[in-house]
């Protein structure tokens, strides 16, 4: 793009970070209401902890319940960031510049969230740490054939990856805020997160390498998370859940939601801290275009299952297949065929539909629909268990409804601390984008087709000083 | 080696439930109150499932009681992230309660829907708890539990016979819900053993497992005439 366009480093800063030097009252209030939310969680798992798992709705032989809905729902979110910036990184998207930070941070409390679920489904919360291989005088280690132990280490490993894949490229801000900052407790909050950062060539070649070796190694870690996740269903024999097809649709839908809240976030952010120049019509566009492909993925994924299942004519998966497709579960399911298939694909489709509010709305009626799929993949199948004696019902009680939605005011709460803190927009990134020439504006217009054609080629930037 | 087992003829059951009441006293199986059984809580480690046939008024009503079957091959063991249930070498699906942490996963995995949880911890209001049974650890809440087989009896059964140093006899180990079954409709015994009576009763030709396609193994046979020789849907 032109010369004009392109903001000196001074200015950049100043737009990205000036914002982070000021109060601002939405900001403040939304921290106060989901702190608000954050103290209801903390509420009704302190009395469920007092008063024994029994204040839940589940029951024989519905076993697992919101807990473990709120689990699937959260570990999928999570999919938001670290996969997709690693896949934006990895494939150098240029437009990818703007959106990393924010979906690394939704990544890292998503994950924070949904880890905390399967401890509060547990009977006895106190005595978690048996499930860890730790060294004991009785010599007893975890049953290392069950899907549960095999989701700790699996959702601990992502945890950590994805806190250092946030972090890295989190540095190099972190000493532009220790720089900026006046002498205090924020100058040395800033200073200990910059670990000493001065921008040494050398520095930056490190921080490069550890970023290109991060991208590449969450990817599999991502994907092996959610398939595991899967595993808790798929390696049972309980009829709808014993299912091959679920490692990969349990990762497609996962990435489907976390788009979902990626598109949400991104609407907000560029609302709520004015960042229209950084986070243009193009970004959504592109996001647009890569929800619906999956939507249709996640659509293609749920017709095989039902297909095969129906097909098959086993007694005891038909019957669960049944209250699905035209029993007590209809509502539900056709809910969820609607709002993750039908609306994507006929508004997604258009250009005019990629934008950022109806592209929002989308994500809001997609994080409904994934919800809901998770509900219907626990409970029918356990509420209709193969002794027709035993068939259930489940109805949530008020500890779990108040721990579902307090746990959304604990994922607010710690991404408006987040935003109030650092960077939300990763400022260097940007700079870089800039620097690398012609291609960016604001992340991106043209970037992809200057980067293929790569002649494209305005001349280097004129703005002043970087 | 011995391997624990039960038949039950399903022809001489009546379904009075004297072996359900049997085993709750024997076991210090929790009351929940009603309210609760409503929720389907219910603390059952055996239970009579009714199965009815036929239109009104030519009904006919089937009887199955239903406990843990003691699978060899066990889908509720290898789930259970802390090995708090698993095979014994008597061919028990043992309950460790203590290493229980309540994920539950174990109940979800089990086709015949026979373990049940500890929602809350155990009440047992006067005059209730002078009937508890010594022999029998009450369990905290969040804990699973199921049908043990009565692994106390089988204890002291052995613990008797290892004193008058001679080798458990077939009968002299009888678990509660046999002992109290007024049709002998419940047998228990040694499956290794060919001369016991549960072995005869299994080699009986109406002697069948409970969704036996599933290939769990079980510890419990059913005996039926009747060309009914699965729960009906």
């Amino acid at each position: 793009m032109t010369a004009e366009s392109q903001p000196s480093a001074a200015a950049l800063d100043g737009q990205l970070l000036g914002r982070l030097d000021r109060r601002r009252p939405g900001l403040l209030v939304g921290s106060l209401a989901s702190g608000a939310l954050a103290l209801v969680f903390i509420y009704c798992w302190g009395y469920q902890i007092a008063n024994g798992i029994g204040v839940t709705g589940i029951n024989r032989p519905v076993f697992w319940g919101f807990y473990i809905i709120n689990f699937v729902f959260w570990i999928g979110i999570s999919h938001a960031g670290t996969l997709i910036s690693a896949i934006l990184r990895v494939t150098k998207a240029e437009w990818r510049r703007p959106v990393t930070r924010s979906a690394e941070a939704i990544t890292l409390f998503a994950l924070a969230i949904g880890g905390l679920f399967p401890l509060i489904h547990l009977g006895r919360v106190a005595i978690f740490y048996y499930m860890i291989p730790y060294p004991n005088s009785r010599m007893l280690w975890p049953n290392f054939r069950s899907p549960l132990v095999w989701d700790i280490a699996a959702i601990t490993t992502y945890i950590i990856g994805s806190a250092l894949y946030l972090f890295l490229p989190l540095i190099p801000d972190a000493a532009v805020m220790r720089d900026r900052a006046a002498a205090g407790l924020r100058k040395r909050f800033y200073a200990v997160l910059a670990l000493g950062w001065r921008g040494t060539a050398q520095q930056w070649h490190s921080l490069e390498w550890g970023i290109r070796i991060l991208a590449v190694v969450i990817i599999p870690v991502a994907v092996s998370v959610h398939t595991i996740v899967s595993w808790d269903f798929a390696m049972t024999q309980t009829p709808g859940w014993k299912s091959t097809i679920f490692g990969p649709y349990f990762v497609v839908g996962a990435i489907f939601s976390g788009i979902a809240v990626l598109m949400i976030a991104m609407a907000l952010l560029r609302r709520g801290l004015a960042l229209e120049r950084f986070l243009t019509d193009r970004v959504f566009n592109n996001l647009g275009l890569l929800f619906v492909t999956m939507s249709l993925v996640w659509g293609y994924f749920t017709f095989a299952e039902h297909l095969t299942v129906w097909y098959s004519g086993d007694l005891f998966e038909k019957n669960v297949h049944h209250v699905l497709l035209h029993g007590d579960f209809a509502v539900p399911f056709w809910t969820m065929v609607v709002v993750n298939l039908v609306i994507p694909v006929a508004v997604l489709s258009f250009a005019r539909g990629r934008r950022p509010l109806p592209t929002a709305l989308v994500g809001c009626g997609v994080l409904v629909g994934m919800w809901l799929e998770r509900f219907l993949i626990v409970v029918p199948a356990l509420s209709t268990p193969r002794l027709a004696y035993s068939i259930g019902d489940y109805m949530p009680s008020w500890v779990e409804l108040g721990i579902m939605i307090g746990a959304v005011g604990v994922f607010a709460c710690l991404y408006f601390t987040f935003t109030q803190l650092l960077p939300i927009v990763s400022v260097w990134e940007m700079r870089e984008g800039w620097r690398h020439g012609g291609s960016d504006e604001a992340g991106g217009a043209t970037s992809d087709a200057a980067a293929t054609s790569g002649t494209a080629a305005a001349p280097v930037p004129g703005g002043g000083g970087a | 080696m011995t391997r624990w087992g039960m038949a039950i003829d399903l022809d001489r059951c009546t379904g009075c439930e004297a072996c359900v009441v049997a085993c709750a006293a024997e076991n210090n199986i929790q009351t929940v109150g009603e309210e609760q059984a409503r929720e389907g809580r219910a603390m059952h480690w055996l239970r009579i499932e009714r199965y009815y046939e036929g239109e009104f008024p030519n009904v006919r009503t089937r009887f199955m009681p239903v406990l843990c079957q003691q699978c060899g091959a066990a889908p509720c063991e290898p789930v259970c992230p802390v090995y708090a249930t698993y095979r014994n070498p008597e061919g028990l699906n043992a309950m460790v309660y203590s290493r229980c942490i309540g994920t539950r996963f174990c109940a979800n995995n089990c086709p015949y829907t026979v373990r049940v949880f500890n929602w809350f911890d155990a009440e047992f209001p006067a005059p209730l708890d002078s009937q508890l049974n010594p022999d029998v650890s009450v369990r905290p809440g969040g804990v699973m539990e199921k049908c043990t087989f009565c692994v106390q009896r089988i204890q002291a059964g052995k613990d008797e016979a290892a004193q008058e140093e001679r080798d458990v006899a077939d009968g002299d180990i009888r678990t509660a819900c046999q002992q109290s079954c007024p049709t002998k409709a419940i047998t228990f015994g040694d499956l290794e053993d060919p001369d016991s009576e549960v072995s005869k009763w299994a080699e009986s030709p109406r002697a069948f497992s409970l969704l036996g396609d599933l290939d769990t193994r079980p510890g419990v046979v059913y005996l039926s005439g009747s060309e009914w020789r699965e729960p009906a849907e």
